[in-house]
């Protein structure tokens, strides 16, 4: 065995070694991008077809199973509140001082004529419970070594069959997430960026929504603030709290 | 002489009874046929151009490539500019503002909660400005199942499937939720004035209309509309007409580099109603044909059967030193009588069959349920002008043609063979 094939070998057997497993990567990644309640301010730029918007709003959250969202501005969606508990959403609008509850085929609409859908809001399951995921391989995506894994739906509501991930190999944030569905068709692409250290985690700070069957630049999500693990009062995941 | 034909035709039943029948027969499924057809498809044309299409309609060119999913972000602005534009360039034509959106109608309980919804297909039409003449080209007052057309803003009329199923009566309240021409959520609270049923299970599936004030205002579509229909005042779609207008407005208004410049379809370049137009007038002509061919060959065939029968007949009449062609021109002037005679019978029965099926159609509702194109539930016969003479042509053209063909045995007949006959 010459020096060549030494090498070669010894660099194919370690290979495996170094590369976490793909359901640690998937842990790592729920840790950092899941918590136990979080509070979120945000922008969310919408590029439209003829201009573009801003809409900031505020989210509290609770594990994958409460949210309330309230938007802060423009003057037109000030005040419109929106309401998660389970797999119920309800939205209220100020200007009718009525509570709608959101459901069946409206759930794949889109929310504020962004790139994300009802839905995707709505699913905030850790990838971990959804997902049966394994690595392809390794790739530079924007300058940072990623693990690329394949996630294919282990259950039978998942918004997605199956995902592409771009997982930063250091950070264990993902970079680039593809969805797709049951054909195979590419039905969005989220671009995470600005990956911050927030309280003892790693969070990306702003993601680029593309809603692939759509025209347009896609949907900027800025996170201005975010806290992690806060004292959130219960009342405010109620139906009461929407009209106060 | 014709007189004597007459006669004849009435005293010997075998010598028409038949072909009167045959005769009427078909000249009935012509013109019966004929009306059915310019019924269906003038009622699928005219519904089309009333609720969709118009004779010709203005969208933007974006708006244009995606126009089956109503893509209000991309809607015509600054319309009221356009408009007066408009009717000063083609004076002749009325036109018309209107929304098309999509979102769940929503029915609330005392808390102001959801108590029951359904998806709405929702369309924006101007009901309240006089003389706009949008409720009667849409047939709303006579598609009122309960309650009335809106007389102020904040109205709505809403499906009455929609309503019985739900539980909504006339003065309730709903709530339309939507999305703005941004994207935005757009809510609007309106009372039901009224109920409606169009008979077309497309329009009748989550109908909300509304005035188009209203609808602009939730919308955020100020000055805005997702297309501007034009209509020919004289109601009838005229193609030539319309192609006319598009070409010159599409050279004046339109601009191929900006997806945002309004340009015309005419009626026939939209959802395949040109290829619509141009079968509704092959299938009455291939109609015409096919009748004229059979009937010509059932009365050749009953004309030859006759001869056969009127052997003895034309035998003596050649004995009595009558002339083979006058015989031959005699047999076609009955023909031509006993033509006629079930040509007005036909197209009585045919006129009378197609007044009845105008007045009271056949529903195919529930086979038109899940059809993509505008389709009225009832179709219905049209009684016109042209089905008085339509069938007249191919009575009397297959009665005289099947006996012209069947008479030319005349000449064949042998006087040598004849005095045998006569002998037997």
């Amino acid at each position: 065995m010459n020096v060549l094939s030494v090498l070669l070998y010894s660099m194919f057997m370690a290979w495996p070694a170094q590369q976490p497993d793909a359901n640690e990567i998937l842990e790592r990644v729920d840790q950092n991008m899941s918590s136990r309640n979080r509070i979120v301010e945000s922008t969310m730029i919408i590029h439209g077809r003829r201009a573009s918007r801003t809409i900031t709003s505020r989210t509290y959250s609770v594990g994958e199973t409460k949210s309330f969202t309230e938007y802060l501005s423009p003057a037109r969606e000030q005040g419109t509140k929106m309401l998660k508990l389970e797999d119920q959403l309800w939205i209220y609008s100020p200007d009718t001082d009525r509570t709608i509850q959101i459901s069946g085929h409206m759930l794949r609409q889109s929310v504020m004529g962004s790139d994300l859908s009802y839905e995707d809001m709505m699913d905030d399951r850790k990838l971990q419970e959804i997902y049966d995921a394994k690595v392809t391989g390794e790739e530079n995506f924007k300058g940072r070594r990623c693990y690329r894994l394949q996630l294919e739906a282990k259950v039978e509501d998942a918004s997605y069959q199956s995902q592409q991930l771009w997982v930063d190999a250091e950070r264990f944030i993902p970079l680039k997430q593809q969805m797709y569905a049951k054909g195979g068709k590419l039905l969005k692409q989220v671009i995470l960026s600005k990956v911050e250290k927030v309280q003892d985690r790693w969070f990306p700070m702003k993601m680029v929504y593309k809603d692939m069957l759509k025209e347009g630049d896609g949907t900027e999500f800025n996170v201005t603030s975010i806290r992690f693990n806060q004292d959130i009062p219960e009342y405010i995941f109620t139906k009461a709290a929407l009209r106060k | 002489m014709i007189r004597f034909l007459i006669k004849g035709i009435l005293r010997d039943k075998t010598r028409s009874v038949l072909p009167v029948l045959v005769v009427s027969l078909g000249v009935m499924l012509t013109v019966f046929l004929s009306g059915w057809v310019t019924g269906v498809f003038g009622d699928v044309i005219d519904m089309n151009a009333r609720f969709n299409t118009g004779h010709v309609k203005i969208m933007t060119r974006a708006y244009a490539n995606d126009r089956e999913q109503k893509p209000n972000d991309l809607a015509l602005l600054g319309t009221s500019e356009l408009i007066s534009q408009l009717k000063e360039d083609y004076p002749e034509m009325q036109w018309v503002k209107r929304i098309y959106f999509g979102g769940l109608l929503d029915v609330p309980d005392e808390k102001g909660e959801t108590r029951a919804q359904g998806p709405a297909s929702g369309q924006a039409v101007d009901l309240l400005s006089p003389g706009s003449g949008e409720a009667e080209r849409m047939n709303i007052t006579q598609s009122l199942v309960s309650g009335k057309i809106p007389q102020r803003r904040g109205q709505a009329l809403i499906s009455h499937e929609f309503a019985e199923r739900f539980d909504v009566k006339p003065g309730d309240p709903v709530t339309v939720f939507a999305s703005t021409m941004y994207g935005s959520m757009a809510f609007k609270n309106f009372t039901v004035s009224g109920t409606l049923r169009f008979g077309n299970a497309m329009l009748d599936r989550g109908a909300v209309i509304v005035d188009i004030r209203d609808a602009r205002q939730a919308l955020n579509m100020e000055d805005a509309a997702g297309e501007v229909l034009g209509f020919f005042e004289q109601g009838k779609y005229p193609p030539e007409k319309a192609l006319e207008v598009k070409t010159s407005f599409n050279k004046k208004y339109s601009n191929e580099e900006d997806e945002f410049s309004p340009m015309m379809l005419t009626l026939g370049d939209q959802e395949g109603l040109d290829e619509m137009l141009a079968y509704s007038e092959s299938v009455v002509g291939i109609v015409i044909f096919v009748f004229v061919f059979a009937m010509s060959l059932v009365l050749w065939n009953t004309g030859l059967l006759g001869g056969l029968r009127r052997y003895g007949e034309f035998g003596v009449r050649l004995a009595l030193g009558e002339e083979k062609p006058h015989i031959y021109k005699t047999l076609i002037y009955e023909a031509f009588i006993i033509g006629l005679i079930g040509s007005v019978l036909g197209t009585a029965i045919g006129v009378g069959l197609s007044f009845y099926l105008q007045e009271h159609g056949i529903d195919f509702g529930s086979m038109t349920d899940n059809m993509g194109m505008m389709l009225p539930s009832k179709f219905r016969a049209v009684v016109t002008p042209q089905l008085f003479y339509i069938g007249f042509i191919p009575g009397l053209f297959a009665m005289v043609l099947g006996n012209a063909l069947s008479g030319i045995g005349i000449y064949r007949r042998q006087t040598a063979r004849l005095f045998k006959e006569l002998e037997v």
